[in-house]
């Protein structure tokens, strides 16, 4: 549990980071799809944060490779069905547990509060559901 | 500059997700399964992020712009509309059947596990799929 504190605590650095120098909500979704259909001038930095993700993942790796272990009774359907979920609904509802999650509750922004409340509650259906299908989380 | 912060800021996000276990499928499978061995992980990062989050913001809002721009880029929008517990929902579901959002998917994507990067193509599919429907959706 001190891991996950002391995790979450670099989050809330490097979101604050951002909004200090750059001004904006660190919300993961909404970098990506700006990162894929760019406007003019608003391609690079978001670039570069995608950059940082990967250069962390492969510290991670090299350093902390357990950290990257993968345990699920999940197949390799089951990740297409998750993915497209994902992909489409962050779209939909303007962010995922970084933007809505984070930020937004940090700002008590009552549209993050219910997106984060929601797909919370649906999380947990989800993983019944899946548990109950596959015998496994 | 701005490039720069923005890469730093990734890298630290990522250390972050790797160090709370939050790039691991189980750890975020663990945390939405309340009816099983629940794994109370993610609200501690979420304490963590969000104390230290929301002391900074209200600190960084009082000034009147960012160091590097003009002006800060953050939603004020106040209104719950469908397209926003649609899309929660949406993404509720395919969070937990995964065990993966987009950043620890990102994070995770180079570990050579193929299931991760699986993921990460369908999710961009997904987003790609919702540009091109977008404006079909406007009275949802």
């Amino acid at each position: 549990m001190m891991n996950a504190i002391l995790g979450g605590i670099l989050i809330g650095v490097a979101v604050s980071i951002m909004l200090l120098f750059n001004g904006r909500v660190t919300g993961i979704s909404g970098i990506v799809a700006g990162a894929i259909s760019p406007a003019k001038n608003d391609w690079f930095w978001r670039m570069t944060f995608l950059l940082g993700l990967l250069v962390g993942g492969l510290l991670l790796k090299i350093f902390h490779s357990q950290s990257l272990e993968q345990i699920s009774s999940a197949h390799f359907g089951d990740y297409i069905f998750a993915g497209f979920l994902v992909g489409f609904g962050t779209l939909l509802g303007n962010g995922c547990t970084s933007g809505h999650g984070v930020c937004g509750i940090s700002r008590l922004s009552i549209r993050s509060i219910l997106s984060t409340i929601t797909f919370i509650i649906f999380g947990i259906i989800s993983v019944a559901i899946f548990k109950a299908l596959r015998g496994g989380l | 500059m701005k490039s720069l912060i923005s890469f730093s800021v990734g890298l630290i996000f990522a250390i972050g997700l790797g160090l709370s276990g939050m790039t691991q499928v189980q750890t975020v499978k663990g945390f939405l399964d309340i009816f099983g061995n629940w794994n109370p992980a993610l609200l501690g990062v979420m304490i963590g992020a969000i104390g230290i989050h929301s002391i900074f913001y209200h600190l960084i809002r009082k000034r009147s712009s960012p160091l590097l721009e003009t002006k800060f880029h953050i939603p004020n929008r106040k209104d719950i509309d469908k397209k926003l517990l649609l899309g929660a929902a949406l993404f509720g579901i395919g969070w937990g059947w995964g065990g993966i959002c987009p950043g620890p998917g990102i994070v995770a994507s180079l570990s050579g596990n193929y299931y991760v990067i699986t993921f990460i193509i369908s999710m961009i599919s997904g987003m790609i799929f919702f540009k091109l429907i977008e404006k079909k959706l406007t009275n949802i």
